[in-house]
């Protein structure tokens, strides 16, 4: 019991990823009407779930890299802190992201416990953060191309289109799901992966870690989110500054699940090190962050007229921001539980 | 799989709805001729064939418009697609209304008058068709659509020209009553307000056309 309110701080995180981060991936599909919200938020539900059992040690392990916590009251005020800032900072309408919450509180931690931070970790992250919106661009921009160049070759019927656009929401939308789990649960749990006091479970001959059973709950909060709160945010985003139609949403979820994938993927990082090439750092980003990027690919592809180069400085801001007001935040608050309620925090 | 054959069915009914139009355009056309040349059974028989031919579109495009709302397809660009439908149905409307004028008030023509008014009637004709190619373009090929509503826009105004050329000669003829001149007049115009609603559709597929790129 006392196990799960230390936790609650990664479970609130998780729940407040879900009912915003969803919005990325299937908002589009559900405000225009072509996937239902209850299909959508089954599909995002199982695949999330999956993507973090399955692919979610990898963004950890960079944020265990960066910070690995001793302590699970520790944990607890790190994931919290985490939580309130996002909390906070939505409310006051100012750009946020859990991954850039969280690294922040991490470095909070990190200097309340006197620990040296990696800055070689941290530089890292912090250029990864930069790079995933421009990568996104990137995709998006290429995917349109690639996307037009087929609508001149194929003839497609307005109505047989429709039905391709809703398999395809749906397919790109599980995958975005599966890449979201993967790359984001770390956010939700990943700090407490050192402290948790989990024993290994087998279940049909599948042998479940540790991290994989703090993964498979911190996506469960993650999966509540999205049932409980993420449909009005699905609905906003049809009345949002973006409108997207069903077949750019298809181009821009792909290009930011492709995105979210890429630096969360164990499999492909060892296949890259086979081959001798550069490795991708596995760390988590701000998917919000990758969607503009995704949108501004597209708008540069229709000859970059009504490009808001505002939203790009909004980006910009939370990148420095958040950790700054996380990490401020988590000292304070560790400063708090340490010596008010006397637990032991490192 | 489910979703499929709904559209393909849907497609079908689209597809039967764009033969009614383009049909009815074939059956003005006789239907006017068969006038012209006092073939009154004939031309009976083809105003039943336009009655016939015009209560089928109408179910056809509630069927349409049904299945699209109950099994919201195209959420997206269904409004564009009903209101498509709903103009184009104007045309076949026009169509019939006309020949049921030339049947209830049996104008009299001057054989002076017949070839400008077949001429008249087969811009009119051209205008239609036209306009069924560009909306079933507009489903399949957008990128075609503007070939053929050039063509629309083209028979829209030889068919303005016509029927000035027409009103000309009849209110030049010494041989008319003011009274005949008119309701001339009237049947010319009515004729020519066809091509009119075949480029009101025009021009929404040229929006629509716009929309649908992505």
């Amino acid at each position: 019991m006392l196990l799960l309110l230390y936790l609650s701080g990664g479970l609130f995180l998780g729940w407040s990823l879900g009912a915003n981060d969803a919005s990325n991936i299937f908002g589009t599909a559900v405000s225009t009407r072509m996937v239902k919200f209850r299909t959508a938020a089954i599909i995002a539900g199982i695949f999330l779930i999956l993507g973090a059992v399955i692919s979610g040690a990898g963004t950890s392990h960079t944020l265990g890299k960066l910070g690995s916590i001793t302590m699970i009251a520790g944990a607890f005020m790190v994931a919290l802190s985490a939580a309130l800032t996002v909390f906070w900072m939505t409310k006051l309408s100012l750009p946020v992201s859990t991954s850039q919450a969280i690294v922040g509180a991490i470095i909070g931690w990190n200097l309340f416990a006197g620990m040296a931070i990696d800055y070689h970790t941290l530089s890292r992250i912090a250029l990864t953060w930069v790079i995933s919106p421009i990568l996104a661009a990137v995709f998006a921009w290429l995917l349109y191309l690639m996307v037009n160049q087929l609508y001149r070759v194929v003839n497609i019927h307005l109505f047989r289109l429709d039905a391709y656009t809703r398999i395809g929401l749906i397919l790109v939308g599980a995958f975005g799901a599966y890449s979201l789990g993967a790359n984001n649960i770390a956010n939700v749990v990943g700090v407490f992966v050192p402290v948790v006091p989990f024993t290994d479970i087998s279940l049909l001959g599948i042998t479940f870690n540790s991290a994989q059973q703090l993964f498979l709950l911190g996506s469960m909060a993650v999966a509540v989110g999205i049932f409980t709160y993420s449909k009005r945010v699905m609905l906003m985003v049809g009345k949002g500054v973006v409108k997207l139609n069903p077949q750019t949403a298809l181009i821009v979820v792909l290009a930011q699940s492709l995105v979210l994938f890429l630096f969360a993927s164990r499999g492909l990082e060892a296949w890259l090190s086979a081959q001798g090439l550069p490795t991708i750092p596995l760390v988590p980003l701000s998917s919000s962050q990758v969607v503009i990027g995704a949108v501004l690919g597209i708008g540069y592809a229709h000859g970059g007229k009504g490009i808001q180069y505002k939203a790009l400085l909004k980006v910009a801001s939370g990148w420095v921001s958040t950790p700054i007001i996380a990490a401020i935040i988590t000292f304070l608050a560790l400063f708090f539980l340490q010596n008010v309620f006397g637990q032991q925090v490192y | 799989m489910a979703l499929f054959k709904k559209t393909k069915k849907l497609e079908l009914k689209m597809d039967e709805f764009l033969d009614t139009v383009s049909e009815s355009g074939i059956i003005f056309r006789e239907g006017i001729k068969h006038y012209l040349n006092r073939k009154v059974d004939r031309f009976e028989n083809q105003i039943e064939k336009i009655r016939h031919l015009e209560s089928r579109a109408d179910r056809l495009r509630h069927s349409i418009e049904e299945q699209l709302y109950t099994e919201t397809l195209i959420p997206e660009s269904r409004g564009d697609v009903l209101a498509l439908l709903e103009t184009t149905d104007d045309v076949i409307n026009q169509a019939k209304a006309t020949l049921l004028e030339f049947s209830v008030e049996t104008p009299m023509i001057p054989v002076a008058f017949h070839e400008e008014l077949l001429h008249l009637t087969d811009h009119v004709v051209n205008a239609v068709d036209e306009m069924t190619k560009a909306i079933r373009a507009f489903l399949k090929d957008p990128k075609a659509v503007r070939n053929y509503t050039h063509k629309v826009y083209h028979y829209e105004s030889e068919a303005d020209r016509a029927a000035e050329h027409l009103k000309r000669s009849i209110f030049s003829n010494l041989d008319l009553q003011l009274s005949e001149k008119i309701h001339l007049r009237y049947f010319a115009l009515h004729i020519d307000t066809i091509a009119d609603r075949a480029e009101d559709v025009a021009d929404r597929l040229g929006i629509y056309t716009i929309k649908r790129s992505i």
